[in-house]
């Protein structure tokens, strides 16, 4: 099983780099992940990243990216609920590459 | 059906649910088809009759200790409405043939978009009969 080493302690991933137990998460997991994509994590993208959690402790999915759009919408302003502010901040897919940093699986629906 | 789907055709079509949630993988896989198939744009519902009515159950309770020891999903029923699926038809004998009534189920919602988010009951309660009229107007049902 393919791991990745967070500042010494070696975390279980499946091969396609999505944590293999939700419990095993932490904001360095996270960090780390952004770092190995390039990726700085402003306070923008941790809006997003617990925004997936706390929609998967409530309903247990990941929410599909056309769910996730409207919901940030409404919660974060108008001007935060379309893809293009999405991608803006994870270039490889809010779906796929924030649920990645936020410990979750890949959402239910993407290929 | 993908030819059609490209060409903006809005079929009526419903999810029909007879089977237990646990036990078999009947439920949770009806549940995977619906989230996946939202993204079509259908005009889709979703009917609970016969031991299908036992997955929309209020305080289930899945642990080890309860005897089935799986991951308990019916919190995703909750996400159907931001998944604009928002009929959930609850046929109202198969509640009663097992001691059940309404007031036993999740309390599952909708925000109304139309009517500035306001929250509506997604659960339809109907008879037999009722179902039978409602099923025979689908275009496509699936039976899980």
């Amino acid at each position: 099983m393919p791991t990745i080493n967070v500042k010494g302690s070696d975390v279980a991933v499946d091969e396609e780099g999505y944590l293999e137990d939700l419990g095993d998460w932490n904001e360095d997991i996270a960090a780390h992940m952004a770092d190995e994509d390039d990726l700085e994590l402003t306070s923008e993208h941790w809006d997003i990243i617990n925004f997936l959690r706390e929609y998967y402790d409530e309903y247990q999915i990941a929410p599909a990216v056309r769910v996730l759009t409207k919901a940030v919408g409404k919660k974060f302003g108008k001007e935060k609920g379309n893809s293009k502010y999405l991608y803006a901040l994870f270039p490889y897919g809010p779906g796929k590459q924030a649920c990645r940093f936020a410990g979750l699986p890949k959402p239910t629906g993407c290929i | 059906m993908s030819e059609e789907l490209q060409e903006g055709v809005v079929k009526k079509m419903m999810y029909l649910n007879r089977k237990a949630p646990y036990g078999t993988v009947y439920a949770l896989e009806s549940l995977e088809v619906v989230l996946i198939g939202a993204a079509f744009d259908q005009d889709v519902s979703l009917a609970f009759v016969d031991d299908g009515v036992y997955q929309i159950l209020n305080g289930q309770n899945t642990t080890k200790d309860s005897g089935i020891g799986m991951k308990d999903f019916s919190p995703t029923y909750k996400a159907l409405g931001d998944y604009d699926i928002t009929k959930l038809y609850v046929e109202k004998e198969s509640l009663e043939e097992r001691g059940l009534s309404a007031d036993d189920l999740m309390d599952l919602v909708y925000e109304d978009e139309d009517d500035d988010w306001a929250e509506k009951p997604s659960i339809i309660l109907v008879s037999r009969e009722e179902l039978a009229d409602v099923m025979d107007e689908q275009e496509v049902v699936f039976s899980f």
